[in-house]
Formats: structure tokens, sequence, C-alpha cells
């Protein structure tokens, strides 16, 4: 579906534009992105929020990566790879001639330290849960081993990891930042100012960081990837507004406004015939949903949940949003395998949803708490899902508070409702089983858990792993009929009222190029630096 | 005047220390679990508990704090939960564009203010007086997010006089310390208007005018040496204002200073940074304030110190 609308956009830019544009463009030239906050960190191992995301994946690589601007993985670090047919083992062929920033060689022997270290409880890495399959995980974790029993290097351009039970994503796992390979010497050289000095084998080499102010890349000269990436300099200016970025933007003074369009200035920044070409638009893998906790009454009742689904009028929230989202009619969003066009949800009917309501005994109406995160326009939606609600007789108070606050009080079952908007997931790769053990399995529905629904469903978790066990290549599809079926049923459980999907606008300067999808990459969030390039160096 | 000057600084270190207990008091009541913020969204139960172990936040209160004062007494502010890094660093590499920020501020605020308040003075009950005076009102209650964006309108964006926002130059100072001065220089023209009201109205001058002394040297020379002390005097306490004013400002202009570390910090619950800055912070307020109580007497020796 993605590579599909890829390749229409692609065609048509190629039909409309000079035959030039053909060709891959030239190397050279420079990009500024804004950011209102400053970056916490570039060590790939910690830092996870979307701002340093991708910045990140520029820096560094790992074995495993994703076709620009798609869903499609490709080998990256690793040239090639095996996997055996009890889906237990993987033999990995490095890509030989690899050089770290600094100029040493990369080898196998820094893949499995890199695994360690992600594991390893001192690195307190937000991701190591990730790479729980390989054996010995649980060793390291409980600090009885340095080393992964399940990784070994035959040979400087081998590595084979064996895992302790099939993990059917975990390719997407190793194409994640957690899973990318740091030189040790460097990383033990920093100490803990790692994260500021970081040093991969990526396009980008890292220059220089200025607190508050600027963070510098340079392109890498010895890259493994011939004639990338095309930009000689990225530079990253923090601490701006996204309203003066803007200003810049339109100024000629930067070229990219990280945040996004603030909501304000939207509809003037579409409105202009001037930025017909600079806005990129394309799809994200993210749902924006509100929770329902199963075990506060009367949500714990299928029907009220499932009433509320009916009460909400989708389609006017993504008009108050400026149609920036699409309405959403499952927790899966289009763009995620394992969506299925089949299923249309649940249609807007208060009528029905008022008599759901009197056949769960509650006809006469409730109040509850919507928790929500108190910057626009997530108030705003808020209160439209407010006015639904009060329309089948549900009074909903809305609690506007900052994003720990919410998170902590979906975390500790406390919340009532939440509206997901500022937090939501987007996901970390392109798989519908990242949709689903975090926020709705069993494994999240825990004290401080992220999934606030508190919804537990064993059979469905059972099912999950059934599906994750199916590795081999001819499964997939299979598989992921599997994973339709879960979250079909999962809809018909409701603990959430799927809302919208979002649309990501990215504003850039007319100086730079490039297919809209790498501005609005789905894996390289927001922008895939390294194949954007200069006009001005063409 | 050594005696009273011990006597203060025993006094701020009691503050400060009270301002520590407070704030980390107040970290631990704030409905948020850091973990949770660093863990992420993905996380397992395992993860989180290793991570809070790992920060030592399974500990007692008290037995945190203890640890966090002994190390803040040696100058260790502990390393930041988000970033990892000393915060100590993060601080002091930042402070120095706050301090410049808080300087620009304070001759922002005086070169409007004092030359409003004598000409307002001199006017008194005329329209232009009521005009400065209604204008000073609008000053001090515009809010400074709203006066510094339109700063940046005017003067950056549509005349291109001076840099859309960031660091590093002398014009890129002007509009951020003019946001800041605004809200100040209409607190000090209105001081400055009644201070000069009352000095005008003293015997000395009066004399001074029957002598035949020019008007604008009466208010300029005798009457401003006067009028103008109350107003030093007030300088120090600014820094206490301007200390929550940056917070706003500099996350506006892109002003690399500590108030924007600070409004990050808060999003990520980032305890160790939010009790450094704090702590920093409430120093400067205190020793504003001592700076104040200081000059007030070598200004007026009327005023002695105990």
């Amino acid at each position: 579906m993605k590579k599909l609308i890829l390749a229409t956009a692609t065609a048509v830019a190629l039909a409309a534009a000079c035959p030039a544009l053909a060709d891959q463009p030239k190397q050279g030239g420079a990009a500024v992105v804004t950011f209102n906050n400053d970056l916490t960190t570039l060590d790939p191992h910690v830092g996870y929020d979307w701002q340093n995301w991708s910045v990140i994946k520029s820096i560094f690589d790992g074995l495993m990566d994703y076709k620009p601007g798609t869903t499609e993985l490709e080998p990256d670090l690793a040239e090639s790879y095996t996997v055996s047919d009890d889906g237990l083992t993987y033999t990995f062929k490095l890509r030989p001639g690899v050089k770290f920033h600094n100029g040493r060689a990369m080898t196998a022997a820094d893949v499995k330290w890199s695994l360690e270290h992600a594991v390893n409880p001192a690195t307190q890495s937000p991701g190591g849960g990730y790479l729980s399959a390989i054996a010995g995980y649980d060793d390291v974790v409980g600090g009885k081993s340095a080393e992964l029993s399940g990784i070994t290097t035959p040979d400087d351009g081998t590595v084979v990891i064996t895992l302790s039970r099939p993990d059917a994503t975990f390719l997407h796992i190793m194409a994640i930042n957690f899973a990318y390979v740091i030189p040790k010497e460097e990383v033990e050289k920093a100490g803990a100012d790692w994260g500021k000095k970081p040093v991969g084998t990526g396009a980008f080499k890292f220059v220089e960081w200025v607190p508050g102010q600027r963070i510098v890349l340079e392109r890498n000269k010895d890259y493994y990837k011939a004639n990338t990436p095309y930009l000689d300099k990225l530079t990253f200016e923090f601490g701006l507004d996204p309203t003066v970025a803007v200003l810049k933007l339109k100024n000629g003074e930067v070229d990219i406004v990280g945040d996004g369009i603030p909501p304000a200035q939207f509809a003037e920044a579409m409105a202009d015939p001037a930025n017909k070409d600079l806005i990129a638009r394309g799809d994200q893998l993210h749902t924006g949903y509100v929770t329902m906790n199963v075990n506060t009454p009367p949500l714990d009742n299928v029907k009220v949940r499932q009433a509320i689904n009916m009460a909400i009028n989708k389609d006017r929230i993504v008009k108050i949003i400026n149609n920036r989202a699409v309405p959403a009619n499952q927790a899966l969003p289009p763009a995620m395998p394992g969506y299925n066009p089949d299923n249309k949800g649940y249609a807007y009917d208060p009528e029905g949803a008022k008599k759901l309501l009197a056949e769960a005994g509650v006809g006469d109406g409730f109040t509850t708490e919507l928790y929500v995160m108190n910057v626009d326009p997530n108030p705003r939606i808020a209160q439209a899902i407010q006015q639904d609600l009060a329309a089948i007789g549900i009074n909903v108070e809305i609690k506007s508070l900052a994003q720990a606050e919410v998170i902590a009080a979906g975390g500790s079952g406390k919340a009532p409702m939440i509206w997901s908007g500022g937090m939501a997931w987007i996901a970390d790769f392109p798989d519908p089983n990242n949709f689903y053990y975090g926020i709705l399995g069993c494994d999240g529905a825990v004290e401080g858990g992220w999934n606030w629904s508190k919804y537990c469903n064993k059979a469905l978790d059972d099912r999950g792993h059934a599906a994750d066990a199916m590795v081999k290549d001819d499964q997939q599809a299979e598989r992921i009929a599997l994973w339709k079926g879960i979250f079909d049923d999962v809809l018909k459980d409701a603990p959430w009222a799927p809302v919208f999907n979002e649309i990501r606008f990215t504003y850039h300067s007319a100086r730079l190029g490039g297919d809209d999808a790498l501005y609005t990459d789905p894996i390289h969030i927001p922008v895939n630096y390294d194949y954007i390039y200069a006009k001005d160096a063409q | 005047m050594l005696i009273y000057l011990a006597k203060r600084l025993g006094a701020s270190v009691v503050i400060l220390l009270g301002v520590t207990v407070v704030t980390f008091c107040l970290t631990f009541l704030m409905p948020a679990d850091p973990v949770a913020m660093i863990a992420g969204r993905n996380s397992t139960a395992e993860t989180r508990e290793l991570i809070r172990k790992q920060l030592g936040l399974d500990r007692p209160l008290i037995v945190q704090y203890t640890s966090y004062v002994t190390r803040l007494a040696q100058g260790d502010f502990g390393r930041s939960y988000a970033r990892k890094t000393d915060v100590g660093d993060l601080i002091w590499s930042r402070l120095p564009a706050t301090l410049l920020l808080m300087l620009g501020a304070i001759v922002a605020e005086l070169l409007i203010g004092i030359p409003a308040g004598i000409y307002a003075a001199t006017r008194r009950g005329k329209v232009s007086d009521k005009t400065m005076m209604t204008l000073s009102f609008v000053g001090v209650s515009a809010p400074q997010f709203v006066v510094g964006l339109s700063l940046l309108y005017v003067f950056a964006y549509m005349l291109g006089w001076l840099p859309l926002g960031g660091y590093g130059t002398f014009a890129h100072l002007i509009l951020p310390a003019l946001t800041l001065g605004i809200a100040g220089g209409g607190w000090y023209s209105r001081m400055m208007r009644s201070s000069m009201v009352d000095v005008l109205r003293q015997d000395y001058v009066r004399t001074a005018r029957a002598k035949g002394v020019p008007e604008w040297r009466v208010v300029m020379k005798h009457a401003l040496r006067n009028a103008i002390l109350p107003i030093i005097a007030m300088i120090g306490l600014d820094i206490g204002i301007f200390m929550s004013g940056v917070v706003v400002v500099e996350s506006v202009f892109g002003w690399p200073g500590i108030g924007q570390l600070m409004w990050q910090a808060i999003q990520a619950v980032d305890i160790p940074i939010i009790m450094g800055v704090t702590t920093v912070a409430a120093a400067f307020i205190i020793a504003g304030n001592l700076l104040a109580d200081l000059t007030t007497p070598l200004v007026d020796p009327r005023i002695r110190l105990r």
C-alpha cells in the first residue's frame, strides 16, 4: 500500500517535472532544521523522542533499515542474512569496508558489544526490552553476565544471533535505534557524555553541539552508500517557538520547521499558493484514540464502550484540527500491515448509542472523567468528545493536565478515559505487533504500563504469540491475517474508541528538494535527512 | 556592617536549604513518574523497576534528599535523567546567556522607565501624563508571550531590522531584552513619576526655582538626584522578577538560557535539572535582595543597616 503511494507519487513527479529530476541529485548544499526543544541525547540506545529519533538514524546504522520513505525492510550494515528453519538462528553477513566516523573498521565484535550495551541495565535503555528474544537476555539484565550468550561471531564479518523464542519481528528490531552499532572505544572514552559526542557509521558525521542553540552534522565522506547523503551540512537550531520558525522559513533563514506547522497558522499556510510545493503531506503509522478503563464501572460494560465509540463524531473532530487527519475506524493505521480495509468500525450513530446505554442499564447517563494533555489542539478535541457524549447523556469532566501527569494517571489506572493526543502511539517499527503488546496487551496492563484501558485478553495475547512464532517468509501472509483477526476482535471488545489517523505536514523551503515521502517518512520521523537535497547545489 | 552582612549570609544559606526541601518535596508530590517518562511506551515492568533502582528512586524520600543535599554541598548537582549528563555543566553553560539577558532587560527598563516617569511627573495631570501612565499600565499587564511575538513580527519579520530570534550578537539581545524591559519599564515609570512628584514639592526645589534656575535644570539636576534613589534600590529585586520572566521569553526567542532548560526539564520530569535550576535561581534571587538592601544605604545615607 505504502509502496504503491510512493511509486505513484514518484511517477507523477517525474511526469510533471523536467527529465533532469530522474537523475540522482548532486551532493552539496546545506539545510537548517528548527526544533523548539534542544535534543536530550544522541545516544541511540537511550534517545526515544520524535526529535532525536531521526537525527540518530542519520548518524548511526543498524544491521537492517528500510527503503527511504517506505516501510519496506532491507539489509543495511548486514549485506545479507539467513534464518534457520526453526526461526531461532539469524546469521548476518556484514557489509565489508564499513567504517566508523573515527576511521576504524566496523566488525562483528562491534555488533555483539552494541547489542549487549543496549541490554545492560547500566545503559538505562528504554528499548532494551525489544531485544528480550535474544538468548542470554535474562542473565545480562539480571547482572549475572555482561555478554549475551546468544550472540557469536565466527569471524569479523559474521554475526550469528540465537533467539530463545521465535520472533517474527526480529528483523524490524534489528532496524530500530536501540540495536544500532556503536564503537566501544568511543563510548568508553566519552563516559557519561557519550550522548553528546556520538560516533557512528551513518550518513552524517557529528561536528558540534552548542547546548540550547544548535547541533551541526556534516556529510560522512566515507559513507558506504555511494553518493549518499546529498547534503554537505545539516544544522539543527533549537529554542525557537514554531510560530517564529515559520516566519524564519518565510524569510529564507531556515529550511524545515521540525515541530510542524503550529495549529494557529495551519489554515493560513495551507491557503497560501506560494506554499503549494513546500508543504509535504504523508501518512504516519499513528492512531489517536480514547482509552476506556475496563475496570471502571460503568465502562467495564462492553456495551457502554461500544456506545461511546458510536457517539463520537469523528468527522467533526477531523474538521476541528483543520483536516490534519483522517477518521479512524480501527486501532491500526491504514499504512500498517494487518489493517483491515473491510472493517468499517463503529459508524456515528447517537441513537444506536443511546439504545446500547439503555441495554447496559445506564440509560439515564452517568458522569465520568476524560484526561487530556493540555497542549493545543488536544483540549479542543476533548471538548468535542465531551459534547458528543453529552448528547447521549454521558456527563464528561475534562482533566486537562501536563503530559507527564496524564501518562501517570493512565499508568496507575486512575483515569477512566484518556484522549491519547500528544502522547499517542506512533509505531517504532511497521508491524502490527508493535501496536499491540504495550498498549492493548496484558504486558502493558500493569501499574505504570502504557495500556491505559487496562484491557487484558489472555486469549488474544496467546494468538499474538502464536502469530509471532511464524517466521518463515511463506508464512507471512498467514501471520498478518492472524493479526488482522486479533485487531478485529479487539475492536469488538472496544477498549478504545479510535478517532483519527494523523497526517503529517512538513513545511520546507523552496531550496530543498526530494519526494514528499522523504519529508513525512513513516520510519525516519519526521524527515529522512539522508535523501533530501539542496536545489542550489544541482 | 560586617556583622549585618554575616547575619544576612547565614540567613541566605538557611533560606536556600529551605528552597531545596520544598522543591524536592514538590517534585515528589507531582502526579507524574520520571521512570515512566524515561522508559517510554513499550517498556516492560522489569525495565521500569530496573531504571527506578538505577536512579535510586526506590529509596525512601528522606534518604534521597540527604544524599542529594550532601552532594549539592560539594557542588555536585547530579545527573540528568533524560540527558544522562552532569546537571552542573548544563546550568553553568547556560547561565551566562540568562545573566546577559537580565542585564539587557535592566538597561532596557531603566531607559524606558526613567525618562517616561520624569516626563509624566513634569506634566502632572495633563493629557500627556495620563497617556504615559495608561501606556505604562498596558506595558506592565501585557503577556510577555504576546509582546515578544509582536515585536518579532514587526521589527524582525516585517521590517527586517533585527534577527528573528537566536543568540550571539548585540542585535539578538535587543528584542528579548525589550520584551522583559517593557513590563519593568512600566513599573519604573510609575515609581519614577511618584518619586519625582514628591521631590518637586520639596522646599529646596522651590528655592532653586526662586533663584531662577531654569526648569530643565531643576528637574534634571536638583530633583533627579534625589528622586532616582528609590529606583536604584529596586534594581536588585528585579533579578528575582526576571528569573521567572526569562522562562517565557527565552522560549519565544530561542535564547539558550536556564529558563529554556527548566521548561524542557519540567515536561520530562527531569528532577535533577528542576532541582538544580531552582536552587541556582533561588540563589540569585536571594543575592538580588541582599544587593538591594546593601545598596539602599549607599544611595541614601539616611537609612542605616543594623
